[in-house]
């Protein structure tokens, strides 16, 4: 089962993602932003990273690479393409995913772990999960704000495509009573980016596109990141190749 | 050579975090008086020879396709100018006034 991750200039996480397919036992393969080829791979990653230094706007640019006019049919075909952080803005920029990312609207970069609820375990990426799961993997970001205008949001959550969402651990912060993990945790009553209606990542119709701000790749193996969580997405794509 | 500017806002509805970085350090320095800034984006395209029609139109497609991004942001201007700052022709006007 051949797994591809695109590698851009500006990439960092492709070398966790190639890990995280093995790990899962898929076979990962590269893939080079230069060439139109999808190398006959079975499924796709967009890793995370700065692609092209995230110049005009994260991903804009990536988009426009030769590997994406392979890709972007292939994925309205139905192959299955998971786009994390930089590779969920490509998507967007691609016109696969609704909706953009913008800067955190607290203006700065963030690196946390990150806990989310699953809202659609019936993707190509998420049906390793159960619905409601809540899992905790790392995020890290500085353009991570989820917009989209109300008619977009509205049909996304009718439809059941969006796929993770924030989990906001407490409602209210302030007062004395308040635990020292509430007082001391500026994103305890929040989600950690101002992403609207508190979404961390979405799918298409068919469920095969699925993106995603956190990063499932950095949890997969004991002693490293906050949990194994990362694993089921890669475990889930596999099943999802061998059930086609 | 020609020259044609694209300016590119943010969608008012849009929160812009940077522009609110520089609306919240305008008043340590005394600007009081600007209750809001947004920060928008200027592309300068220089061309070999005149702006004609189809080199403003090539230049209004890229602002929609790559310059930006329809969900978010707005091309709000797209037009040929004699001179710019910055602009590849402008540096070399000065360099032949120079010689």
């Amino acid at each position: 089962m051949k797994i591809g991750v695109v590698t851009f200039p500006g990439s960092l996480d492709d070398h966790d993602a190639h890990r995280a397919v093995r790990v899962a036992g898929g076979e990962p393969v590269s893939l080079w932003h230069g060439d139109d080829s999808l190398r006959d791979v079975d499924a796709v990653v967009l890793p995370g990273g700065f692609s092209y230094g995230d110049y005009l706007r994260a991903g804009a640019i990536a988009r426009f690479a030769p590997v994406m006019s392979a890709l972007i049919p292939a994925a309205q075909g139905g192959l299955p393409v998971l786009g994390i952080c930089n590779g969920f803005q490509i998507l967007c920029e691609s016109h696969l995913l609704p909706g953009a990312m913008i800067q955190n609207d607290h203006r700065t970069f963030i690196c946390r772990d990150q806990r989310l609820r699953v809202e659609n375990a019936t993707t190509a990426w998420t049906s390793d999960f159960a619905q409601d799961d809540e899992i905790t993997i790392v995020l890290k970001n500085q353009d991570g704000q989820y917009v989209a205008d109300r008619h977009t949001l509205d049909e996304l959550e009718g439809e059941g495509r969006v796929a993770f969402r924030y989990v906001i651990e407490h409602s209210v912060v302030d007062g004395p009573d308040a635990p020292a993990a509430v007082r001391y945790d500026r994103f305890a009553s929040r989600n950690p980016n101002g992403s609207y209606r508190d979404i961390a990542g979405v799918t298409n119709e068919r469920g095969n596109v699925v993106g995603l701000m956190p990063h499932p790749e950095h949890a997969i193996e004991e002693g490293y990141g906050p949990s194994l969580d990362g694993l089921k997405f890669f475990t889930s794509v596999l099943k999802s190749v061998v059930n086609a | 050579m020609g020259i044609v500017v694209v300016d590119v806002m943010l969608k008012s509805e849009i929160l812009d975090p940077q522009g609110q970085a520089v609306a919240g350090a305008l008043p340590r320095l005394g600007f009081n008086q600007f209750t809001d800034v947004r920060q928008g984006k200027r592309f300068v395209l220089t061309v070999e020879g005149e702006v004609t029609d189809q080199v403003l139109a090539a230049a209004r497609e890229a602002a929609e396709t790559m310059l930006s991004n329809p969900v978010i942001e707005d091309v709000v201007s797209v037009r040929a100018v004699l001179n710019e700052v910055g602009s590849q022709a402008t540096e070399l006007n000065k360099t032949a006034e120079h010689a």
